[in-house]
């Protein structure tokens, strides 16, 4: 079954007694996840939508066998319910919470290393397996099950990606969220990989945005080792320079971060380049 | 969020980085009493966050207190790279031999923070990276380690540091990075860090920006935010959680995600021209309520600029009949009659297309992909022009 999941993944719900944990909760169940359970700290003994509700989440692994998780958790206690799913060894984890601080997550991302676990976001709409697992909030009707993969750092853009390409009768193997945020656990190189692999997968939808030079270095990666054909959209075309990139920041990737400087890399490297959302299923073609 | 260089040095004074006295003042008069209390030649230095400020005669010379009395009065109220001065800050002057640069980031490539140095200091340093790359020296730091005294003393050696400062380096550049670390800064910049002729290390000007999302537990910091040359627009979306930034042109664009929100924009670049473009940039965030989309809506309305609206929502938190809500509602509040572009796609469109529908606005046209949306607006706007 696609890119990672399979049919062993038990997952558990950070903050399933929150007002989003409960409601996408019950929507992915409703999606055919299998949820095992979830954890709130101090509401261990309740019950969401059928599933019990452990203190912690060692607790809920040891009672479920789960190997994977959606963290719904405020930002202010996001990293720590990361760190608390890594430390249960948790396969896969995958955290939807916004606003993290920057430096919570840089000690994450250099932790997260020494340790078996995957981290997909901070700051994510996470994934769908098109008509059979859905650990996130990508609403599941957009979609529909086929042989393109897509993966993207935006959320909405996801979204209307995936519904046009579905209108288009193109249907996905997955369709992965990795987050906008500036440190994230998993990059467009990793599924790009994971894509490449995949059996299932033909060809490969990438969708990116202005700043950071992570398009880059997937171009360089399509460039070196993908056979599959690759067809890209990058936000931030006509975007004001100085607003979001800080100085340092401009330092660091010497200039680099611009939509344009993006796709010249992304077509050297035999990808196409949409000008438009919606003219992506033509250049599937 | 930008602290001024003022709030910035006080800060790095706190953590044992070498400032020179000074004082902050908001009146030609404060200025007089600073610059005789710090001993006659003082400089005045307009606190506005632009790179180039003493090119652009933010940063003037005076040679008594009643010289600095009348600079700080052609200075204050001015405005240099569109801001208005509203405070200087006073120091002594000092006699200086050589400037440095030093500064802490975060690295996006590497997810870690970076040490960066160079011996051309005193200039934008995106300047320097540009003409002369190999005079910039950068180091990544474990953030589980921490920064080490060899990786100072490696920088130390790269800008050709005299030795006997070493020692004096590393105490500046151990304070700078705890300072970095415990503000959840994103900048921690001194530029220049000077020698003086009487050899003595000194941060004569000092930059601190805070990471937004860590403002949470350094209640201290967020209350140093200064509104100064924030637009009302600006203020009200603020408050509401809304990213708004001000463009150029006369269509206001609104939609749920900064991605989707970017392509909106684009969208209007790809198929307008010369004459057309977005009047703004306008996120509404995840799961927007319809007081938020009201507010939104309200912002973009009240810009004289703003000719067309147009609103692009893709529902998944987000719900369209929240968003149709909200879009009533502010027409309700606003009386406003130019034309509306509305897409409405995802979680409850159909419900939401039916309210707007029952609601029979003249002015509001609905559309269902995003290409006919940019150019039903662009028309709309020709149409004005």
């Amino acid at each position: 079954m696609s890119i990672l999941v399979n049919n062993d993944t038990r997952l558990i719900v950070q903050g399933i007694t929150g007002r989003e944990g409960s409601f996408h909760t019950a929507q992915m169940i409703e999606y055919g996840t299998h949820v095992v359970g979830g954890v709130t700290p101090g509401k261990g003994g309740e019950w969401v939508h059928s599933k019990p509700v452990f203190d912690t989440v060692q607790k809920a692994v040891d009672a479920t066998g789960a190997n994977a998780s959606i963290i719904y958790v405020p930002a202010a206690h996001a990293a720590d319910a990361i760190y608390e799913a890594i430390n249960a060894q948790i396969a896969l984890i995958v955290c939807i919470t916004e606003g993290i601080p920057i430096q919570d997550m840089m000690h994450i991302y250099e932790y997260i290393q020494y340790t078996n676990s995957r981290l997909i976001g901070p700051n994510c709409p996470g994934l769908l397996i098109p008509n059979q697992v859905k650990i996130g909030i990508i609403p599941g009707y957009i979609a529909i099950p086929g042989s393109v993969g897509v993966v993207s750092r935006s959320g909405t853009l996801t979204y209307e990606i995936v519904y046009t390409l579905t209108q288009a009768g193109i249907g996905q193997t997955a369709c992965v969220g990795i987050g906008g945020d500036p440190v994230i656990g998993t990059d467009f190189v990793d599924v790009l990989k994971m894509f490449e692999e995949d059996p299932e997968t033909e060809k490969i939808v990438m969708i990116g945005e202005i700043g950071g030079r992570t398009e880059v270095d997937a171009a360089e990666f399509i460039k070196g080792y993908m056979t599959k054909p690759v067809v890209a959209f990058i936000a931030g075309n006509s975007a004001p320079t100085g607003i979001r990139m800080g100085h340092a920041g401009a330092i660091i990737e010497n200039g680099t971060g611009t939509v344009q400087e993006k796709i010249q890399a992304l077509q050297a490297a035999g990808v196409r380049v949409a000008s438009n959302p919606e003219s992506i299923p033509e250049l599937l073609n | 969020m930008n602290l001024h260089e003022y709030q910035s040095k006080a800060r790095f004074a706190e953590f044992g980085i070498p400032v020179l006295p000074g004082k902050v003042a908001s009146t030609p008069q404060q200025v007089y009493e600073i610059a005789r209390e710090l001993g006659d030649k003082v400089v005045i230095k307009a606190q506005i966050p632009t790179p180039n400020r003493a090119q652009m005669g933010g940063i003037l010379f005076a040679e008594n207190p009643k010289q600095a009395e009348n600079l700080a009065n052609s200075l204050l109220g001015s405005v240099i790279g569109g801001l208005i001065i509203r405070k200087v800050l006073v120091n002594p002057t000092i006699s200086i031999r050589q400037e440095i640069y030093l500064g802490m980031t975060n690295d996006r490539t590497t997810s870690k923070p970076m040490l960066i140095a160079s011996r051309e200091g005193g200039r934008d340093i995106i300047e320097v990276a540009r003409t002369s790359p190999s005079l910039i020296f950068r180091d990544t730091i474990n953030p589980c380690i921490g920064l080490r005294d060899y990786q100072v003393r490696s920088i130390a050696s790269n800008i050709d540091l005299p030795n006997e400062y070493w020692k004096t380096f590393l105490q500046i550049t151990y304070s700078l990075y705890t300072c970095f670390v415990a503000s959840d800064a994103v900048l921690a910049e001194i530029n220049p860090l000077v020698i003086t002729t009487d050899n003595r290390l000194l941060a004569l000007d000092s930059k601190l920006i805070i990471d937004d999302n860590a403002l949470y537990r350094h209640t201290d910091l967020a209350e140093m935010y200064d509104n100064d040359g924030e637009s009302d627009q600006e203020a009200r979306a603020r408050a509401a959680g809304i990213s708004y930034v001000r463009l150029d042109g006369q269509i206001g664009c609104m939609a749920n995600g900064a991605g989707l929100a970017m392509t909106t924009i684009d969208m209007i670049h790809r198929y307008g021209d010369e004459s057309i473009g977005p009047a703004n940039f306008l996120d509404i965030g995840g799961g927007a309520q319809s007081k938020t989309v009201a507010t939104a809506l309200g912002i973009m309305l009240a810009d004289p600029h703003v000719k067309v609206v147009l609103l692009n929502i893709f529902g998944g938190i987000t719900r369209c009949d929240e968003v149709a809500g909200g879009i009533l509602r502010a027409l309700d509040e606003t009386k406003a009659n130019l034309p509306l572009i509305v897409r409405l796609a995802g979680t409850n469109a159909s419900e939401a297309r039916q309210m707007i529908d029952s609601a029979q606005l003249p002015n509001l046209t609905s559309t269902a992909t995003l290409t006919e949306a940019a150019r039903q607006a662009i028309a709309s706007a020709k149409g004005m022009n």
